[in-house]
């Protein structure tokens, strides 16, 4: 399985992915993940690898092999869906962030990202930033969209649960399992 | 069994505890930093950041001499402000076992340049061990001390940024400390004045005679035979690759990529019809497997920079294969500094005054994109001071009027004093404006010499910049808060205009620093918005222009800095508390 969680600096990207890699660890397969640190997290577009199975060698995921595409903002699942495999899914919080370059006006943000992206791929999105709205915690967008992915990954709503609930910092449990329950019922 | 899933800087960390290491020392860089972070949590073990590899070296060449195991990590640059003393240590020896872990970063993810550490441990005469998974980075740091002990020489533990930063299953075992070494004097063997030196040259190329031979038989060197058609040398996360996409063929696997294992090469080349060296970076070990008049390929196919990667190898042997869709054309999203970096403040404040900046390595290296556009230079840690002194040398003081120096507070401890230094001594008149954000950003918020807390999270003193810069004799030291825009407009105008050199510590703490609280939110009042775009020119992303030219800030991002109030002359812009 090749998963690619993908966002802008700063969105729990990394964090996502440990919570997948735990999540297959527990399941018995072997896996890697592979994550970016230092100035590619200032705000820039991030990018992160899991990849489980029997055997994993690589610890990237490449262009045409990716399962799965858990994307935190709408430009960075255009910018990657080239990375999915035929029939490979989406799953998209449909938010928007500018980058730079577009409020300098040098480049243009895409129009109808997400219903260009439905042409080709099976897309499921999520508004994000309503859900935290009414959970009240802007920081656990990333779990509520996990939640959603968690249905087209696999394994059991207790199995994510449990590792959710031994990753994530103990005060913030409570809110992290709602805001997963939210995306995982957002299907 | 004890089973953990880590990344390979913590298995690095986790090795270094399990082997005994008692002193730490290291300066942070990605991508070695967590090395560093983790082991401190042991507390068993004294870690330290020091203010630079240098340093770091020889507080561990220190330890390791009066009989400890010890370690010293940094990035690849690190490793050339730390290559004096490395090139001595592996005459001198050591005592107790001595590992330093240097990660290269090949494909620049977070770094000035992408040169390959295996060329400085072969100049300097050490061996250099390179793992391939988490699994193997903890093996290899044990296996690390054992060989610098039993071979007198401090060891090399070269990883890349895949290493580092990705993550596998890891097998825990429990620390054993071996008994400290006790403590002789021995002048021809820790004296290095000439006499002793060419003593010391004579045991450095035998050590290399005696490890190319041995390590023929080192378990870390692993021959996979499989296909005798075609064969790979390889090591590091390159392996992965070969195994990803030639699973059947022979693989000779170096674990110990300096020296190289001749006889055992030899042997695996003869036995394979046709043998490619796969290695990322320079043909260091391509290059000596020809000198010994061995047919192998190796960059005839592949580049000499960036990471590689299976489908680069792939595409290599078969050609390359189609995908099923095609990228799409979209904006870049290039990393820039964070909503409240208080940074941004002082750029803007270049920016309007036309000022060029010397650059340093930090966050702010962002300040020469647009639209800030400031910085013109960034060479290494601690040239924005001396190459603004140089350039003050070539053309005068005239050119000096609109040009200042950046440098942050950490890079400044690191190899900033020096050069400021030789300002004074020298009689430059230029500006250094030290951006003191009170952490070393860049690298995810590391504690240095002027933050008052160590790596363990002690209190302890912090050196007062002002005070410091006042001993060496600058005259002028100015303490301004970063986001004070008219305070720095003055200061920087004024000592543009004089005639001695002049230093303004510019103060506001990094905005993701832990801790901070930002009791404000920015807002815009549509109404009073007159869309002149003022306010886009500080380059916060959490301003968006929107489609009828009025702006709109996102109220997630927002840091409440009011760096943007400041620049709108409309009063459109609100701080609200929240």
């Amino acid at each position: 399985m090749n998963i690619m969680v993908v966002g802008v600096g700063g969105q729990g990207t990394l964090l996502t992915s440990r919570i997948i890699g735990y999540v297959a660890m527990q399941a018995g397969y072997e896996v890697k993940i592979s994550e970016v640190h230092g100035m590619a997290q200032r705000g820039g577009s991030v990018v992160t690898y899991v990849r489980y199975g029997k055997n994993v060698y690589e610890p990237v995921v490449e262009e045409g092999q990716a399962d799965i595409l858990i994307a935190f903002e709408r430009l960075e699942a255009l910018r990657y869906a080239h990375y999915l495999k035929k029939d490979g899914k989406i799953i998209v919080n449909d938010c928007r962030i500018d980058p730079m370059t577009v409020v300098i006006g040098a480049a243009q943000y895409p129009e109808s990202v997400i219903e260009n992206l439905s042409l080709n791929h099976v897309v499921y999105s999520i508004d994000g930033d309503k859900a935290v709205s009414e959970l009240g915690n802007p920081k656990v967008l990333n779990t509520v969209v996990l939640g959603l992915a968690a249905k087209h990954i696999g394994f059991s709503q207790e199995e994510w649960i449990d590792v959710i609930s031994k990753t994530v910092p103990q005060k913030t449990i409570g809110i992290n399992v709602a805001a997963f329950k939210n995306g995982y019922q957002n299907n | 069994m004890n089973k953990k899933i880590m990344l390979g800087n913590e298995a690095i960390a986790r090795g270094a505890y399990e082997a005994g290491v008692k002193v730490s020392s290291a300066y942070p860089g990605t991508p070695s930093t967590e090395i560093s972070e983790i082991l401190a949590k042991y507390g068993e073990v004294y870690a330290e950041w020091a203010p630079n590899e240098k340093v770091a070296v020889e507080v561990a060449a220190g330890a390791a001499i009066a009989g400890v195991r010890s370690l010293a990590c940094m990035k690849h640059v690190g490793l050339n402000v730390a290559s004096d003393p490395i090139y001595t240590l592996a005459y001198t020896g050591i005592n107790g076992g001595f590992v330093v872990v240097v990660a290269d970063d090949p494909g620049i993810a977070s770094s000035q340049n992408e040169q390959d550490t295996r060329m400085i441990a072969r100049s300097a005469h050490l061996p250099v061990l390179e793992p391939s998974t988490s699994q193997e980075a903890k093996d290899f740091v044990k296996f690390g001390y054992e060989i610098s002990e039993k071979y007198d020489t401090p060891v090399i533990l070269r990883t890349t940024t895949k290493l580092s930063h990705s993550q596998s299953v890891v097998e825990m075992q429990d620390r054993v400390v071996p008994e400290d070494k006790a403590y002789e004097r021995n002048v021809s063997k820790y004296v290095m004045m000439p006499a002793g030196a060419i003593g010391r040259h004579k045991v450095v190329e035998a050590r290399d005679n005696k490890l190319a031979e041995d390590s023929c038989n080192f378990a870390v060197n692993k021959w996979e035979k499989g296909d005798n058609k075609l064969g790979f040398i390889t090591s590091g996360i390159a392996y992965q690759y070969v195994k990803e996409v030639c699973p059947e063929a022979s693989v000779l696997k170096l674990g110990m990529v300096n020296p190289l294992p001749k006889k055992l090469i030899e042997e695996f080349v003869s036995s394979v019809e046709e043998v490619i060296v796969f290695e990322e970076l320079e043909p260091v070990i391509e290059e000596q497997v020809k000198s010994w008049g061995l047919k192998v390929k190796g960059k005839e196919l592949f580049t000499k920079q960036g990471e590689y990667s299976a489908s680069m190898l792939k595409s290599a042997l078969f050609g390359a294969t189609d995908l099923p869709y095609e990228k799409a054309a979209v904006p870049n999203r290039p990393p820039i500094l964070c909503p409240g970096c208080p940074h941004r403040s002082v750029f803007s404040v270049l920016n309007k005054l036309k000022i060029h900046a010397s650059g340093d390595i930090g966050c702010y290296t962002l300040g020469a994109v647009a639209p800030l556009n400031v910085l013109d230079t960034c060479i290494c840690m601690g040239a924005s001071i001396s190459a603004l002194h140089g350039m003050e040398k070539a053309k005068g003081k005239e050119f000096l009027k609109n040009w200042v120096a950046v440098i942050g507070d950490s890079t400044f401890l690191h190899t900033g004093i020096n050069s400021l230094i030789n300002m004074v001594y020298n009689k430059a008149t230029g500006t250094v404006i030290i951006l003191d954000n009170r952490t070393t950003g860049m690298t995810g918020h590391q504690e240095h010499a002027a933050t008052g807390k160590t790596l363990k999270g002690e209190q302890t003193y912090a050196i007062n910049f002002t005070e410091l810069c006042k001993t060496i004799g600058v005259k002028n030291v100015y303490e301004i808060d970063a986001f004070d825009v008219k305070g720095l407009e003055q200061a920087i105008k004024q000592s543009a205009n004089g005639n001695e050199l002049c230093v303004i510590i510019a103060k506001a703490p990094c905005a993701l620093l832990k801790g901070q609280v930002f009791p404000y939110k920015c807002k815009v009042d549509k109404e009073s918005c007159k869309k002149c775009g003022m306010c886009l020119k500080i380059g916060c992303p959490a301003i968006t222009k929107m489609a009828d030219g009025t702006v709109q800030i996102n109220q997630t991002m927002c840091n409440g800095c009011g760096l943007c109030q400041s620049y709108c002359k409309f009063g459109a812009i609100k701080k609200v508390e929240i």
